[in-house]
């Protein structure tokens, strides 16, 4: 039984892109403990840092499992690991359609594709959609918006500051129109992937 | 039979109800549970306050202690709220550090503090530079049968309401604060915001208000807080179902109505509170 279970381990490390027993989870899940194991930089330096890190992980998880379907795949784990290498203003939306392709490149089935996009209102409610830090940081009222695929709807949404009823279905229809940009972007990305191979 | 029905197959129980338009407590889809408020009940807090909503209960607990501000903000004070989930609510919490709810709906009232501006923090200036207010807000939930959002929220802006701060002068000679407990006065509060919860189902229906059951059923949530002008300070909805811009139309008209309603029941109590 000893050796049995040891080759067993052999065949998930070295799995690669190739599904395991236990499906395309199987490699994500190793590659995700390594990155842990070496990018976890003064995990506790604020408590308030730290809270803020965890709703954002809830708001990204919360939009995966809408749209993820994972009865296809039962008592299997789906990390996902997202590393800031950059923060140059809407993170969480990049975040989100970081989260999105990775999804795809996994393999992983889901019901549609989503994308994130910020909005921020400024002082003279004009409208700048994904703004950089310094504009986020001007604005009177910053909200970000995750759409799905098949027909715009509102999956997710997160704001912060003071805004108007009229000035929220003004950005959300920014916000829609914008998300039309960014499934055309990761259509032609995917197509030149997969044209190569 | 029908007890039977409920454990085996939830969902459809659900619903059964859901198709006449009514849910398992007899409420209709928009209608909000009873809701009671007790303001000032623990005298050893600076303001306090106790909020039902049907059965979920959530205590506020307001201290006001001395700090020094904050470096890059000399003139202003600190807001610090905490919401705690203990195990006596509810079985699915347990003992020890705060999980990850507590952790979420502590963020969501600091978020609600931060963007309604619901009290001015150059208002809990003393000494700039040198002296500020600091208010613990801490929030217990009691009883926990799901919307605990927005009886936090309205635990909080009760408890708000009720607190009062003595006067505090600094003497030139000593440097020290010099505590007059006699004269003590009400926090200026600018706006009043109310949340409002749904929760949505099959991807279609929008039900106010979830009970515990609910949540644990529904496909998603969505909570908006509103102030009395009808300007959104959040809005807040974690992921789950998708939802049109006509349907969110419908959830801020209902909260128009919800913010309506608490204010009304808020001036009440605190009406028949004043002589003191």
């Amino acid at each position: 039984v000893e050796g049995a279970m040891q080759t067993d381990a052999k065949i998930r490390t070295a799995g690669g892109t190739e599904p395991g027993p236990q499906g395309p989870g199987c490699s994500l899940r190793h590659f995700a403990c390594e990155q842990n194991l070496l990018s976890r930089p003064d995990g506790s330096a604020s408590f308030l840092q730290g809270v803020a890190e965890k709703s954002r992980e809830r708001l990204i998880r919360n939009t995966c499992e809408a749209v993820v379907l994972g009865t296809l795949h039962p008592r299997t784990s789906i990390t996902i690991v997202l590393q800031v290498v950059s923060d140059a203003g809407s993170l969480l939306a990049c975040c989100l359609n970081a989260a999105c392709i990775a999804l795809v490149d996994a393999g992983v089935p889901m019901r549609a594709l989503f994308c994130g996009v910020t909005c921020a209102l400024d002082s003279d409610g004009t409208l700048v959609l994904d703004p950089t830090a310094k504009q986020e940081k001007e604005a009177r009222a910053v909200l970000t918006f995750a759409l799905d695929s098949v027909d715009q709807k509102l999956l997710m949404s997160t704001t912060k500051g003071l805004y108007s009823d009229a000035e929220l279905q003004q950005c959300l229809a920014a916000a829609q129109a914008a998300s039309q940009h960014v499934f055309r972007f990761y259509r032609e990305s995917l197509q030149r992937r997969y044209s190569k191979s | 039979m029908a007890a039977g029905f409920k454990t085996v197959e939830p969902l459809e129980y659900f619903r059964r109800f859901l198709k006449e338009n009514c849910r398992p407590d007899g409420r209709e889809l928009g209608e909000f549970r009873t809701t009671t408020v007790n303001i000032g009940s623990i005298s050893t807090a600076d303001g306090s306050a106790l909020v039902k909503l049907g059965n979920t209960t959530v205590i506020c607990g307001i201290k006001a202690e001395f700090a020094a501000p904050p470096t890059d903000a000399p003139n202003k004070g600190y807001v610090v709220p905490n919401v705690d989930l203990p195990p006596l609510c509810s079985s699915r919490f347990r003992s020890g550090p705060p999980g990850e709810e507590a952790q979420v709906a502590s963020q969501f009232i600091a978020d609600v503090i931060e963007n309604s501006q619901i009290i001015q923090k150059e208002d809990l200036c003393i000494s700039p530079g040198k002296l500020a207010w600091v208010l613990y807000c801490d929030l217990i939930c009691l009883d926990y049968d799901g919307n605990i959002l927005d009886a936090c929220t309205f635990a909080l802006l009760a408890a708000l309401k009720n607190v009062q701060l003595p006067e505090v002068t600094i003497n030139e000679e000593t440097a020290l604060a010099e505590v007059n407990l006699k004269k003590q006065s009400y926090l200026n509060i600018r706006t009043h915001p109310v949340a409002t919860s749904f929760a949505v189902f099959d991807d279609t229906l929008l039900i106010v208000d979830p009970t515990g059951e609910e949540e644990h059923l529904a496909t998603g949530t969505l909570t908006v807080v509103m102030d009395e002008e009808g300007k959104l300070c959040c809005l807040h909805k974690p992921g789950g179902s998708g939802l049109t811009g006509a349907k969110l139309q419908d959830c801020m008209s209902r909260a128009v109505t919800r913010h309506k309603e608490v204010k009304k029941l808020m001036d009440e109590v605190i009406k028949s509170m004043k002589p003191k």
